[in-house]
């Protein structure tokens, strides 16, 4: 028994970083915009299809081509944000959420129409690591260094550096942000775009062990709902906090439970945190 | 005044609508036929040699053209137009009355669309005077036509169909092809318990879906009622990507894994279990196996077993006929995958060799009938009791379950690796159907 509940805490654990890591950047943008973003989970799903592509076609390490991809999806999110976002970033909530909604059924409907639904899988392996009662698969174990190293840099960016400062001070409030010298429009498209990054970089990371279809995304973004209130919403440390929590938990209640309860306990969690401490574990904080 | 001309529009429009949903349903261009003589005796022209009385028998079904069962619809029809062109170019099938039958096909494009299947097979009936029927590909639609067989007294062989439900329905003309679906894995009990006889620790999990619960819950039966315990026995969503929780809760000293449903999770939960180096002697896991995008799974599919209603790899023969007591009928393997391959260049599944063994089954029952009666016909398919290239074919004949196949086995397929280094798919069971040994016990 103890050896399962080991097992299932570590396996829950490694898969809440990569959970952590997709919430953040549903948490910054937050955070920084107070935009709910629902292109979230289409993202991920590009994301998943951008390693993919380069694995299968290009023969590039799933990786190696994570650098390629952060790139591309940081151009991607201000090209989202100056076509669909920036017009509306003062208009009330429910024209950001229709708006990033319409960008979610843009991406899945080009998606459907190029990829299909059907399932891809990278077929990528870095062997299992065997540690007494314990198999970890060699790419989960990188995929949580991985999200720890990303979230570093991303705490590194936002405190160390003029344009992470700025983004905090937006966050914070963006006419005095403004009167200070540090022009909104573009310190909002950072911030867009590296939510935007972080989306494609955990969609990435989960190919390298999941299969995943054009639609995967959406289980992912309603994960990352939970994970951001659990951890306090625009607080991306708590993001990461709140993923390890729910991956754990994913982990462990199938111990006493059957697996298809797991959902119902997480969204159960997430009514009450909402009801009981809504500004989650750690508050918001950027 | 304007009422007058809108009434008539609209009026107009919804004759279009109607004449445009609704098309005359106009049977689709049957395969090449031979020219048929009329049923009564022909004249004979010189009485040192008298013409054969030759009879036309029309064979009717509807074939999913369009929708979503289009490919395994189609490959099925493969096969049943296959079998009518061999025997209709052999020069028909020769009854001991000293009479021919030669076959017409009758069929429409049923759209997989349950609600045209029974429009199409009345029609088939009373306006196509349809002797006897072919199911459609899949259990639904053919469950909606056996309906209709039942009520206007026709034959039905059902084929690419593998509910037990439809012949629990009271039905006496409807008889099946495939290995029912919960016997689906029934047989890979058999096959641990042949191989090792010491193993009882079994863990099922499965997919939620009615089908994979259905062979599953008959799979556990079985089991139990074998002696095994199982150790546990739980079920998964569909579009499932992580196992390990599941995995996870495999008991310590499980010795075999069964379930799995569809090729999505399939595939990917044996990617896990590898991953996670489970160890265990056997695994047998529902539909992924067979599928040739397996082998991409590498050396994680290595070992792996699974059930299909046929493989080109089955080894059928006269000879396994022999041993198990049963009459021989119908082309070796070889002679209906080479058939098959030259006629439409790839391959025939599972569906096409399903396609071309319910045509089969039904000239037997017509030559073992001597007639085209459906009584007659009847009384023979009660009493069949063959093996084809597809396998044994035996019917209940018991009031609960007429119709219900009985001796049709799937074949266990395992991937193993051949001499370069490559994996194959290999039939392990039943023994008589084997093309190589199984690979035992799973070594991870």
């Amino acid at each position: 028994m103890l050896a399962q509940i080991l097992a299932s805490l570590v396996d829950g654990i490694l898969l809440g970083f990569v959970y952590g890591l997709a919430a953040m950047g549903l948490s910054l943008i937050w955070g920084v915009m107070r935009v709910i973003n629902l292109s979230h989970g289409a993202i991920m799903a590009l994301g998943m299809f951008g390693i993919y592509l380069t694995f299968t076609h290009l023969g590039l390490n799933p990786y190696l081509a994570l650098l390629l991809l952060a790139p591309a999806s940081l151009l991607f999110g201000f090209l989202v944000y100056g076509v669909a976002v920036h017009r509306i970033i003062n208009a009330p909530y429910l024209s950001s959420l229709l708006a990033t909604f319409a960008v979610n059924m843009m991406v899945i409907g080009i998606g459907t129409a190029v990829f299909t639904t059907s399932l891809y899988n990278v077929d990528f392996s870095l062997g299992t690591v065997r540690a007494g009662v314990l198999a970890l698969p060699g790419t989960r174990l990188a995929a949580a260094a991985a999200a720890v190293l990303i979230t570093a840099g991303l705490y590194l960016f936002l405190y160390r550096t003029r344009p992470g400062k700025a983004i905090r001070a937006v966050a914070n409030n963006r006419a005095a942000a403004a009167l200070m010298g540090i022009p909104p429009a573009q310190t909002l498209a950072l911030s867009f775009g590296i939510g935007t990054l972080l989306a494609a970089l955990a969609g990435g990371l989960i190919t390298t062990f999941f299969p995943f279809t054009i639609l995967s995304g959406s289980g992912y973004q309603s994960k990352s709902f939970v994970i951001c209130v659990l951890g306090g919403l625009g607080n991306p440390l708590g993001a990461l906090l709140g993923g390890l929590i729910l991956g754990a938990m994913e982990g462990l209640i199938p111990i006493v439970l059957p697996v298809s309860w797991v959902p119902v306990v997480e969204f159960t969690l997430f009514v009450l945190i909402l009801l009981i401490r809504p500004s989650g574990l750690l508050g918001a904080r950027t | 005044m304007k009422r007058v001309p809108i009434a008539l529009t609209l009026l107009l429009m919804v004759a279009l609508v109607v004449g445009c949903a609704r098309p005359t349903p106009t049977p689709t261009p049957p395969p090449p036929k031979p020219t048929v003589a009329p049923t009564v005796a022909a004249p004979a022209m010189e009485a040192s040699t008298p013409t054969p009385v030759v009879r036309k028998a029309v064979i009717g079904f509807t074939a999913s053209q369009t929708g979503k069962l289009n490919v395994e619809s189609t490959r099925q029809i493969n096969g049943l137009t296959l079998w009518m062109e061999q025997v209709n170019a052999a020069g028909g099938l020769k009854l001991a009355d000293g009479s021919v039958v030669l076959f017409e096909a009758k069929f429409y494009d049923d759209e997989s669309n349950k609600d045209r299947v029974q429009e199409l097979y009345t029609r088939l009936i009373n306006e196509d005077k349809a002797d006897f029927l072919i199911s459609p590909y899949s259990s639904g639609l053919a469950d909606a036509a056996a309906v209709i067989a039942e009520q206007y007294g026709k034959i039905m062989i059902t084929t690419g169909a593998a509910s037990d439900s439809t012949y629990k329905k009271g039905y006496t003309l409807v008889y099946q092809t495939y290995t029912p679906a919960s016997r689906y894995l029934t047989g890979a009990f058999d096959l641990l318990g042949a191989l090792d006889a010491a193993v009882k620790k079994v863990a099922i999990i499965h997919e939620t879906d009615k089908f994979s619960t259905d062979v599953c819950n008959a799979a556990k039966a079985y089991g139990e009622g074998k002696g095994y315990e199982i150790v546990l026995f739980e079920g998964y969503d569909s579009g499932t990507a992580d196992f390990a929780p599941f995995i996870n809760k495999i008991p310590a000293g499980t010795e075999a894994i069964m379930g799995g449903g569809h090729f999505a999770d399939g595939s990917t939960f044996a990617r896990q279990l590898y991953e996670k180096g489970v160890s265990v002697k056997f695994i047998a896991l529902l539909v992924a196996p067979p599928e040739p995008k397996f082998a991409e799974l590498g050396d994680a599919a290595l070992g792996i077993i699974g059930p299909s209603q046929w493989e080109p790899q089955a080894k059928y023969s006269p000879e396994a006929a022999q041993a198990a007591g049963l009459e021989w009928y119908g082309p070796t393997v070889e002679e209906f995958v080479s058939a098959y391959k030259a006629k439409f260049n790839e391959d025939p599944s599972y569906h096409s060799a399903g396609g071309y063994a319910a045509g089969l089954i039904l000239q037997k029952a017509i030559e073992a009938a001597g007639s085209l009666e459906t009584d007659k016909v009847k009384a023979a398919l009660d009493a069949m009791a063959i093996m084809t290239f597809f396998g044994a074919i035996k019917f209940d004949t018991s009031a609960e379950a007429h119709g219900l196949q009985i001796a049709h086995q799937m074949v266990y397929i395992q991937w193993q690796k051949d001499a370069a280094g490559n994996l194959v798919k290999q039939v392990v069971w039943p023994a008589e159907a084997q093309s190589a040994q199984p690979l035992y016990p799973l070594s991870r």
